[in-house]
């Protein structure tokens, strides 16, 4: 009964993300095409990588005229978080032979943090796969939506969309860190890590480096 | 590099660093200090991301009155318990809001 009722807000949350999400993917399709993309390049993008902090990435390298390799490293970068998102899921998602190439894409910020916020292995999977459907469905059809729209629709930032990125990730991350002292220490620090490097390292390699400060938290 | 080689490079990198996680041999993920590392890792990464696209732009450090006060007020509404969808409407709206007065 507890269980059922567990699995039910895992679902409510991952359609809820879903739902938040839809936004940042209007701001994706508006800003890829403001970068000089086409439409069918956004759309691939969102299609395949299927990672919002990369693809961020790539078409803000991309429209600041930088290096297209260069850029794509940077968009690299980023998503090589999701491989120590995998590592954190691989257990509790328990994927088998070929579902495992299908949840391997669903292997992202938002997926992570809903799962990881339940409070057993089944509401986790349960979270995880509502959210990955929700985010996956809304991300698409709004960055189609965004780069269709992006002449009509006008200035995105003029709607503070641009702000729905990192409260969508301070909103996940904030159970964890009302909850454990030791945890807000480690956010302060990535925080402060990724900023101080911001200036002198290529974009993407900063929130990387913030890692540092799991291992200082480790080592302490 | 074409443009679309660039896009391919990314989506095709992007999976496979997804699957490179789910698909890591049992023992390393049984070993306590990899699971303890993956277990705080998102807590570090999401942090720094939030700071980065709240206070960069372009890879350079970047103030945006708007922006901060729409985070600020998101902060105000999860100190208040508010939904998740209602604390990001609070940060969306306030930002618009500023940037519309201040011009």
């Amino acid at each position: 009964m507890e269980e059922t009722s567990h699995r039910a807000a895992a679902i409510r949350d991952g359609l809820g993300v879903g739902v938040a999400v839809g936004l940042a993917g209007l701001a994706f399709g508006a800003a890829a095409v403001t970068a000089g993309m086409s439409i069918a390049q956004a759309c691939v993008l969102s299609l395949l990588a299927f990672t919002g902090a990369s693809q961020f990435a790539l078409a803000g390298a991309v429209g600041a005229g930088g290096d297209l390799a260069a850029s794509a490293a940077g968009a690299l970068l980023l998503g090589g978080r999701n491989t120590l998102y995998g590592l954190r899921l691989a257990g509790l998602l328990q994927a088998q032979g070929p579902r495992k190439l299908l949840v391997a894409q669903g292997v992202i910020d938002e997926t992570t943090a809903v799962a990881l916020a339940q409070p057993s292995p089944a509401a986790a999977r349960a979270g995880f796969t509502a959210t990955f459907a929700a985010v996956y469905v809304t991300w698409n059809l709004t960055t189609l939506g965004g780069a269709v729209g992006t002449s009509f629709l006008g200035d995105p930032r003029m709607l503070g969309l641009d702000v729905v990125g990192p409260a969508t990730f301070l909103a996940l991350l904030w159970p964890r860190l009302v909850r454990s002292a030791e945890l807000r220490w480690l956010a302060a620090g990535g925080a402060a890590i990724a900023l101080t490097a911001t200036p002198f390292l290529p974009p993407g390699v900063p929130v990387l480096l913030s890692a540092v400060a799991v291992l200082v938290v480790m080592v302490r | 590099m074409t443009l679309w080689w660039a896009i391919a490079v990314v989506c095709v990198g992007c999976y496979a660093f997804k699957l490179a996680g789910l698909a890591a041999p049992r023992w390393v993920l049984e070993h306590p200090v990899v699971s303890r590392f993956a277990e705080l890792v998102p807590v570090a990464l999401l942090a720094a991301l939030v700071a980065v696209q709240m206070f960069s732009e372009q890879g350079r450090l970047h103030f945006d009155p708007a922006r901060t006060a729409g985070l600020a007020a998101a902060v105000v509404a999860l100190l208040l318990r508010a939904p998740f969808l209602v604390v990001l409407a609070i940060a969306a709206v306030i930002t618009a809001l500023v940037r519309v007065f201040s011009g």
